[in-house]
C-alpha cells in the first residue's frame, strides 16, 4: 500500500470498506518510515511494539461493530518533547538520551483514545530552542522538499514526517513559531490552537506561559480533526480552557464570501521577494473566494523579538533548573561534589542553544535586573496583545507571511543567534497574544521551495480560521 | 559591552552551569548582542500598562480547583526508574556534608 497519500478520511473509508486492516497499514506505515528515515533524521525513536497494539486494537473494535474513534488507524509522529509511557522522550538532548517518562502527554493519550497509531518520536531543536533543528544533539533533520536545506524549527521531525509520507499527521510544540515555520518550510499545515486550547501535561516545558502543543496535517482537515481529538480542558493542566471545543467540520464545508481579512503593513516589510509574491498571490485568491481585505497596522510588531526573547529565556531558565542530575538525566562522570555535579552535569548535557537562553534568562531575572527587562517585558507584551484585540474590532482574521523567507541551507545562520532569532518575526506576535494562527501552504518559489501563508484568528475562533484555511485549499491556494 | 567576562561568569554560576573558557568569551559575546537588540524596549513608554504574566481568560474564580481526593501517584521504583543512581528506595547524589 501507498501510505505516502493516505488522508484520515481515506484511511477511514479503507478501513470500512475492509480494503485493508488498521495493522496491514501500521505495517506497511511502519516499512515505509524505517527505509526513508535515514534521508531525513526525522525519527528519532520508532515504536512498532506501541503501533502495531494500538492498530490491534483498532481492528478488534471493527470487528466487534463499535466506533473505532476520529483516528482509526491513523499512523502519527510525535514530537520528542511530549511525553509518552515506556517509549523514550529526548527532547532532543543528550541530557536525556535515556529518559523514560512513567507517564503519557494528555494530548497523546487522547489521540491513541482515539484510535491514532503513534509510529514513534520526533526529532526537534534541543528542548524545543531552535528555528532550523540543528539544535539536536542527534543530528540536525533534512528538509524532505530539499535535502540541502532545514526543514525549520523547532519542530522539523514532526513537519517532514508529514511532508515526506513517513507520517499522515504529527504533533508538534509552538512557543514562538515552532509548528508554524517548519509547516511553511515543508510544505504542509501547521496550527498552533489557542494558548490553553491543548492540555500541556506532559509537554516538558520550555516557556510555560508560551507552549502550545499542535498538529501538523497535509490537509487543512487533517490538521483539524487531529486538534479536535485532543483540544479541551484537562485537570493536569489549569491553565487549559473551560471554553467548550464546537465541532469544527461544519465550519470548513462553509464559504467565505464577506468575510473581512486584515494585512497588518508591519508583516510585509522586509520579505524576500519570492515569499511576498506568494503570498499576495494567495490574498488575490482569497479576494476571488469573496473575502474583503483592508490594511491594519500592528504597531507593536518590532518589539516583539526582545519582548519573546526576554519572557521565554526567563521562563526557560526557570523551568531548566530540573535537569540536575539527580532525578532522570545524565550525571556528569567528572564531578567530586553536590555542587560540582549540578554545574558539570549542566555543562555536559546542554548543548550551545539551551546554555545562552539559560544564561540569558537568568541575567534578566537577576537581582537588579528584573524591572528593567522582565518586568519590562510584560507589559510591552500587553501591549502586542492588545494591537491584536484592536484589530480584531475591524477584521474576522488576519493574513500574513509565515517566515520573511523560504528554508535555508544547513549551516547558513547557525552561527548567528540574533540572526537566526529575527527570523521569527511573524510568528512570535501571534504566540504571545496567545491567538490561534496557522500555517498553510501557498505555492513555492521558482526553485521549488515552499512558501506558507500564515492565517492568525481571535481568541477559541478555531473554527474561523479552519473555515478560511479550508476554503483556501478548496480554491487552489496550496499550489497557487 | 554590557557584559564582561566576570559579569558571565556570576550569571554561570547562578545557573549552577559549567561553562569552559572558550564558552565564556562566546556567551559575552553573544549576550551582549542579544541584550543590545533587546534595549530597543526602551524606547516604549510603558508607565500606564499592566503587565501580561499569562494569556486569561474568563472562568470562575475557583474554576480550577478540584476536591480534595487522593489519587494514585507514582510508586518509589517507577519514581526512581531513570535516576542515574539510586539505592534503598532513594536517589543517592555525591556527599553534601564533608566531615
Amino acid at each position: 500500500m501507498d501510505v505516502r497519500n493516505l488522508t484520515i478520511s481515506t484511511i477511514r473509508e479503507g478501513l470500512a470498506a475492509r480494503r485493508f486492516s488498521a495493522r496491514e497499514l501500521a505495517q506497511d506505515a511502519l516499512s515505509f518510515a524505517a527505509a526513508e528515515n535515514p534521508k531525513t533524521n526525522a525519527f528519532l525513536t520508532f515504536s512498532p511494539e506501541r503501533a502495531l497494539a494500538a492498530a490491534g486494537r483498532v481492528d478488534e473494535k471493527l470487528a466487534r461493530g463499535e466506533d473505532p474513534g476520529a483516528l482509526a488507524g491513523v499512523p502519527v509522529a510525535v514530537k520528542d518533547v511530549i511525553v509518552t509511557q515506556g517509549l523514550k522522550t529526548t527532547c532532543g538532548s543528550k541530557m536525556l538520551e535515556t529518559f523514560v517518562p512513567p507517564y503519557d502527554a494528555t494530548a497523546v493519550a487522547r489521540l491513541e483514545a482515539a484510535g491514532g497509531v503513534i509510529l514513534g518520536k520526533t526529532n526537534c531543536d534541543e528542548f524545543a530552542m531552535g528555528s532550523s533543528n540543528e539544535n539536536s544533539a542527534y543530528g540536525p533533520v533534512r528538509n524532505p522538499v530539499a535535502l540541502d536545506r532545514v526543514p525549520g524549527g523547532s519542530s522539523g521531525g514532526s513537519a517532514a514526517t508529514v511532508a515526506q509520507g513517513t507520517a499522515v499527521v504529527a504533533l508538534g510544540s509552538d512557543t514562538g513559531g515552532s509548528i508554524r515555520q517548519p509547516a511553511s518550510f515543508c510544505g504542509v499545515v501547521g496550527v498552533t490552537p489557542t494558548y490553553g486550547r491543548v492540555s500541556r501535561y506532559g509537554l516538558v516545558a520550555f516557556a510555560s506561559s508560551l507552549d502550545h502543543i499542535g498538529p501538523f496535517g497535509r490537509t487543512v482537515e487533517d490538521a483539524a480533526t487531529l486538534l479536535q481529538a485532543i483540544a479541551g480542558r484537562d485537570p493536569m493542566d489549569s491553565t487549559s480552557a473551560f471554553a467548550p471545543v464546537p465541532d469544527y467540520t461544519p465550519a470548513m464545508r462553509q464559504d467565505v464570501k464577506g468575510f473581512k481579512l486584515g494585512l497588518p503593513k508591519e508583516y510585509f516589510a522586509g520579505l524576500a521577494n519570492e515569499t511576498r509574491d506568494q503570498v499576495e498571490k494567495g490574498i488575490d485568491l482569497l479576494r476571488k473566494s469573496g473575502c474583503e481585505t483592508v490594511e491594519i497596522s500592528l504597531p507593536h510588531t518590532e518589539y516583539a523579538i526582545a519582548c519573546y526573547y526576554i519572557v521565554c529565556t526567563a521562563e526557560a531558565s526557570a523551568n531548566l533548573a530540573r535537569y540536575d542530575g539527580v532525578r532522570y538525566t545524565m550525571r556528569s562522570k567528572h564531578a567530586k561534589t553536590l555542587s560540582e555535579m549540578y554545574q558539570l552535569t549542566r555543562g555536559e548535557g546542554f548543548g550551545a542553544e539551551v546554555k545562552r537562553r539559560i544564561m540569558l534568562g537568568t541575567y534578566v531575572l537577576s537581582a537588579g535586573y528584573y524591572d528593567a527587562y522582565y518586568l519590562k517585558a510584560q507589559k510591552v507584551r500587553a501591549l502586542i496583545a492588545r494591537d491584536f484585540a484592536q484589530a480584531f474590532e475591524q477584521v474576522d482574521a488576519l493574513i500574513a507571511p509565515v517566515s520573511p523567507f523560504p528554508a535555508f541551507r544547513l549551516g547558513e545562520k547557525v552561527d548567528d543567534p540574533l540572526q537566526m532569532y529575527l527570523s521569527d518575526i511573524y510568528t512570535i506576535t501571534g504566540s504571545l497574544a496567545g491567538i490561534p494562527c496557522m500555517s498553510v501552504p501557498c505555492g513555492t518559489t521558482g526553485a521549488g521551495l515552499p512558501v506558507g501563508m500564515q492565517i492568525l484568528a481571535r481568541h477559541f475562533d478555531e473554527p474561523g480560521m479552519f473555515r478560511l484555511a479550508a476554503a483556501f485549499e478548496r480554491a487552489g491556494g496550496f499550489q497557487v | 559591552m554590557k557584559l564582561t567576562e566576570p559579569k558571565v561568569r556570576a550569571i554561570a554560576d547562578l545557573a549552577n552551569l559549567h561553562l569552559n573558557d572558550q564558552e565564556i568569551a562566546r556567551m559575552a559575546r553573544d549576550l551582549d548582542e542579544i541584550l543590545t537588540h533587546i534595549d530597543k524596549l526602551n524606547e516604549l513608554d510603558t508607565s500606564n500598562v499592566e503587565p501580561m504574566a499569562q494569556v486569561l481568560f474568563e472562568a470562575g474564580e475557583t474554576a480550577t480547583l478540584r476536591p480534595d481526593v487522593v489519587s494514585a501517584t507514582l510508586d518509589n521504583a517507577t519514581a526512581l526508574a531513570n535516576a542515574p543512581q539510586s539505592g534503598a528506595g532513594q536517589f543517592k547524589v555525591p556527599k553534601v556534608i564533608e566531615r
